[in-house]
């Protein structure tokens, strides 16, 4: 018990952090790919700090309290999910988040943010299926939904659920806003649509989305993390290497991608995922 | 138990005397009166029933005199129906009742002796269904005294029949009591029957084409229910000597002889009643009627009698072929009514398609028939009851308040009527988002059905619920964004026991939330108990416990967040349309170098999710699943 | 004092011109030049951009324009004029509808000129404005202070 608050409050803190850096190496590697120098590691750290000193403008004065709330129900849905709790509550939790930031970007009825909101919805809508399958895949494989549990299982969960995994990997390049799939919005100076639904966050309320970001991004990585970890003590060091291999691999597809319309990303996610994690979830359902 | 029978004639006398007063204000009066007596004749029998050790009650169990009353009845209802069919030239639906009634009639007057069984049987589930039932239907007609006033006024056309109207919702909530306190399959049928007519009388009330269009599919399919329900009655009774629905359900438990064929029929008619798929059309067409009418049909009354009937069933059905049946055609009909949804724009329909999918779920719930799952359905069922009628009365409400209940002429309604879109938020918030019961309900379907290993019905909880949060948030954002409506005020002419109802069921909609835990321990594992003697427990109390905590949190932090956003100095700035605003959000110049006004919409996807098509091809595959599976029934008896 | 000048947002727009100078601002961002290193972002929403880099010169239709981005930067902010016409109008400058330069319309910290303006000059005008953005970033925050200061 004690362990679990204290990995919680490790992530509350630590999650930026990671989260900053994470950022900063993937810029730094995409800049690589293409040839460039690339800005410093520390980048993202500084744009955040710039943006947090900046005067206070808002399109919406309401869209702030809306991102707050968005901020805090991302570091909850990492925290519940690091304190080792039911992954399907910190899962519930992150849609919820999802469901402010959407919210959010709608309050200022502006028309790039509108269309914006409703493809951020479509990828909602694409990605959370392969989402809650996966924690299906984690609770057939370990016969529990408790995070804590599924960590200390003997065996390594990627046996059991390559499906999940290749499903989850595949949705992770939406909720990453990584090429082909940032249609609500990229991180890139190609923009979609201006700058999809961060158009009219002034300067402090991107700060607040940078840094939710971040600790999404965590998270995210922490879920994928969860598909190899046990209480082998070999299993760390695999951890670390397949989620850095998995964060890699997003920066890849991302370089080497043009953009989708929403309609193929909506239907190549869905299409993905009835066929990996469905032909997983009937596998492991057969052999139980 | 006089109380039980008090709860079912006294509304057929509220029903008398509301169509016999012609004045407004008096029948609105009297409304009021009756339900308060209803609601206190629900809370006597609760404290009996409590006071009695929270027992199942048996009783009536020689009651000849009432059984003749109940055929005169059911042969009087075969008349009404027969003429209103004659009458619009549609003789063929008289045949639906004719037979019934007929095989009910020969069953009781020359059929073989039955039993000696109670009729009237009180447990938890029934003691649920009375409280949503009372409650929740009473608060709507309550809400109807005020919302009918407006109606009228929007509708000069529609010849005012307010009398006929309260009689009828009236007679609805008699019914349903009278259909979940009996335990004889005879009583039950009678009471499906006043159900399935009253419904028809409230769906034509407006009279024109498109009602009685819609009125007479309605009645249709419920009749081709009650037909299925007579005959599996009749069989039963004929085969087994018995018309006890609960020992149909304890033998049908064992497998015993000749229940399978009644139980899949009884199911089949219940799967008519709560509107599954391929018998979908009839509840979104159920729509032309004035909104009370609608919402007690999705929440309190009408669709909850069919889950009513599954859950009693659903001991006998888990695992079976007819389960398998059930919970197949349940979860198909989730997914694909929440696809349909995203393509409305019509508040109602998009209401009437989540109703139905949300239904789906149950009957999914109750095909997989394991204690996991009726603790979810169960669920389902109380959340569902209170955030549907919240948002059908408030949808109606606005109705009157804007002249239309299209989502996208609810733009800003946040800012134009603020406590018309709060309902609606808290209503939609209930339904899909995360501290609330629905999701926690969905929840533990999904964690019950990898354990009950179906595969399938996974696969359509994940893509369902997926679908089902795109069309709830979208609504969502189109309450609470500005831009081309702002500075358009609206006056707010809810009458006060339109906000009477509003206010109690957001209240209980919260409060239903912040006590769920109590009610999963103190009132569903009994319940499940009860049902199949045992239970296990779906979601242990940490989780609970945890989930209460994230309530609090979902609740605090974003007002929390607002106080303290409002103290922060922002300079408000106009929003980004690359720089051709004209002086404010509203308009922009176009390439004439003109004024043009913004206007934004949703996505509704028309051409990819067309609700129309996609309705056919549902009731289309859901006919041949159907048939392949009652087939595979049949063929079991067989072998 | 926050240091911000390893972060400066650019927005970039592209007046009446013949579109040499805006081809040069995007050659910055390639691999040969790569911008990116000073951590510039070439950002296309004016809500978050810290430097506005104009290319071209102002005319009647999009004078409003201008002047309405510049109004949606926060606060502080530095305006670059990159290339002839953005600093004085350059050949088109007698037109019937060109007003001239871009401090026409607002006020503009550093002129960069060239036709086509180089990457290379490009770059070394934004590193000023950088420092200059950094100066201007300081001045804002001892005003805050005092601000606060006053109502505290």
């Amino acid at each position: 018990m004690k362990m679990n608050i204290i990995s919680a409050l490790l992530y509350i803190l630590l999650a930026p952090l990671a989260g900053a850096l994470m950022d900063g190496v993937g810029r730094k590697i995409s800049a690589r790919m293409q040839g460039r120098i690339g800005p410093p590691i520390l980048q993202s750290y500084y744009d955040v700090r710039k943006l947090l000193g900046k005067q206070v403008i808002a399109v919406s004065p309401l869209q702030s309290f809306l991102l707050i709330s968005y901020l805090v129900l991302m570091v909850l849905t990492g925290a519940l999910f690091f304190s080792g709790s039911d992954i399907l509550l910190s899962i519930f939790v992150l849609s919820t988040a999802a469901t402010f930031l959407y919210f959010s970007t709608v309050i200022t009825s502006s028309p790039y943010n509108t269309i914006a909101a409703s493809r951020e919805l479509i990828q909602i809508m694409a990605y959370e299926p392969a989402v809650i399958l996966a924690c299906v895949g984690f609770y057939l494989a370990a016969g529990s939904f408790q995070v804590d549990e599924i960590a200390s299982t003997n065996t390594c969960m990627l046996l059991y659920t390559p499906g999940f995994f290749a499903a989850f990997v595949f949705i992770l390049t939406i909720k990453m806003r990584k090429s082909p799939f940032d249609v609500s919005t990229s991180h890139h100076a190609h923009q979609e649509l201006v700058k999809g639904v961060t158009t009219e966050m002034g300067a402090r309320n991107l700060a607040l989305y940078s840094i939710a970001e971040w600790y999404e991004n965590v998270f995210l990585m922490g879920m994928a993390g969860l598909f190899v970890i046990n209480s082998h003590w070999w299993s760390i060091p695999l951890t670390a290497l397949l989620v850095m291999a998995t964060f890699f691999l997003e920066i890849l597809i991302d370089n080497s991608n043009a953009r989708m319309k929403w309609e193929n990303m909506f239907r190549l996610s869905w299409e993905v995922t009835l066929l990996a994690a469905g032909v997983n979830l009937l596998i492991l359902m057969l052999i139980r | 138990m006089a109380v039980v029978i008090f709860l079912i004639c006294f509304p057929l006398v509220m029903a008398l005397a509301s169509y016999l007063v012609r004045d407004d204000r008096t029948r609105n009066l009297l409304a009021r009166a009756g339900v308060a007596v209803i609601m206190a004749a629900v809370l006597w029998l609760v404290f009996i029933w409590i006071s009695g050790g929270r027992q199942v009650i048996n009783c009536y169990y020689d009651t000849e005199a009432a059984d003749h009353i109940i055929l005169a009845v059911e042969v009087v209802l075969m008349f009404i129906i027969t003429g209103l069919c004659c009458r619009h030239r549609k003789y063929w639906i008289s045949l639906l009742s004719i037979v019934p009634t007929l095989l009910i009639a020969w069953f009781e007057l020359e059929g073989p002796e039955t039993e000696r069984i109670s009729h009237i049987q009180i447990d938890h589930l029934s003691i649920l269904m009375c409280l949503i039932i009372a409650f929740i239907g009473g608060f709507i007609i309550i809400y109807s005294g005020g919302y009918m006033t407006h109606y009228h006024q929007h509708h000069v056309r529609i010849k005012p029949r307010k009398n006929y109207f309260f009689a009828m919702l009236f007679i609805f909530l008699g019914a349903m009591f009278g259909f979940v306190l009996s335990s004889s399959l005879l009583w039950i049928d009678l009471f499906w029957e006043i159900t399935s007519v009253c419904s028809f009388m409230l769906i034509g009330y407006t009279r024109d084409e498109e009602a009685i269009y819609n009125s007479f599919r309605a009645l249709w399919m419920n009749l081709l229910g009650g037909t299925a329900l007579a005959v599996g009655i009749v069989y039963y009774g004929y085969f087994a000597h018995t018309v006890s629905l609960d020992t149909l359900v304890a033998e049908g438990m064992h497998g015993g002889e000749f229940t399978t064929i009644p139980i899949a029929l009884i199911a089949f008619a219940a799967m008519t009643k709560a509107a599954q798929l391929p018998f979908s059309t009839w509840l979104l067409g159920a729509m032309v009627a004035p909104t009370p009418s609608s919402a007690l049909l999705h929440s309190a009354t009408m669709v909850k009698a069919g889950i009513y009937i599954l859950f009693r069933l659903a001991p006998a059905i888990g695992g079976t072929r007819t389960g398998m049946l059930v919970s197949l055609i349940g979860g198909f009909t989730f997914f694909v009514t929440s696809i349909m949804a995203i393509g409305q724009d019509d508040g109602k329909k998009i209401l009437a398609c989540s109703t139905v999918s949300n239904l789906g779920l149950m009957v999914a719930c109750a095909g997989i028939g394991k204690a996991e799952t009726i603790w979810a359905g169960v669920m389902l069922m109380i959340f569902h009851a209170i955030s549907k009628s919240l948002l059908f009365q408030a949808v109606g409400a606005t109705e009157n308040a804007i002249g239309s209940r299209n989502v996208e002429n609810m733009h800003g309604l946040m800012y134009r009527i603020p406590m018309l879109a709060m309902f609606i938020f808290i209503g939609i918030a209930g339904m899909f988002l995360a501290p609330f019961g629905m999701l926690i309900s969905k929840w533990a379907a999904l964690k019950a059905s990898v354990d009950s290993g179906n595969v399938v019905m996974v696969l359509f909880i994940a893509f369902g619920s997926a679908t089902t949060s795109f069309y709830w948030s979208k609504w969502m954002g189109k309450l609470i964004s500005r831009s081309h409506v702002s500075g358009s005020r609206h006056e707010d002419i809810t009458l006060p026991d339109e906000r009477l109802s509003l206010y109690v069921h957001a209240f209980l909609m919260i409060a239903v939330c912040l006590l769920l835990p109590v009610i999963s321990r103190l009132f569903v594992n009994p319940l499940l108990l009860e049902l199949f003697g045992q239970y296990k427990v779906v979601l242990p109390l940490e989780v609970l416990i945890l989930l209460e905590l994230i309530i609090i949190f979902v609740f605090a932090v974003p007002m929390a967040a607002y106080r303290y956003s409002k103290r922060v100095k922002t300079n408000v700035k106009l929003s980004y349309m690359s720089g051709i605003n004209m002086g404010d959000n509203n308009s922009f110049v176009d390439s004439f170098g003109a004024s043009r006004k913004l206007w934004l919409s949703n996505y509704y996807f028309s051409d990819k999710f067309d609700p129309d098509r996609l309705m056919v091809y549902g009731q289309i595959m859901a006919m041949a699943l159907m048939i392949v599976l009652l087939c595979l029934i049949v063929g079991g008896i067989l072998a | 004092m926050a240091k911000v000048k390893e972060s400066p947002w650019l927005l970039h727009y592209d007046g009446s011109s013949c579109n040499g100078c805006d081809i040069e601002v995007l050659a910055c961002l390639t691999p040969v030049y790569d911008a990116e290193r000073f951590g510039i972002v070439n950002t296309g929403d004016p809500l978050q951009a810290d430097i506005l880099l104009i290319t071209g010169g102002i005319n009647t239709q999009n004078k409003p324009v201008v002047e309405q981005l510049y109004a949606q930067m926060p606060r502080p902010k530095v305006v670059v004029a990159v290339g002839t016409c953005a600093c004085t109008g350059g050949i088109f400058k007698e037109c019937y509808n060109i007003l001239g330069g871009a401090d026409t319309t607002i006020p503009v910290d550093i002129y960069v000129p060239g036709c086509a303006a180089r990457p290379q000059s490009i770059i070394d005008g934004i590193i000023k404005a950088v420092d200059l953005f950094q100066k201007r970033s300081d001045e804002h925050d001892a005003l805050m202070d005092k601000q606060k200061r006053k109502e505290g």
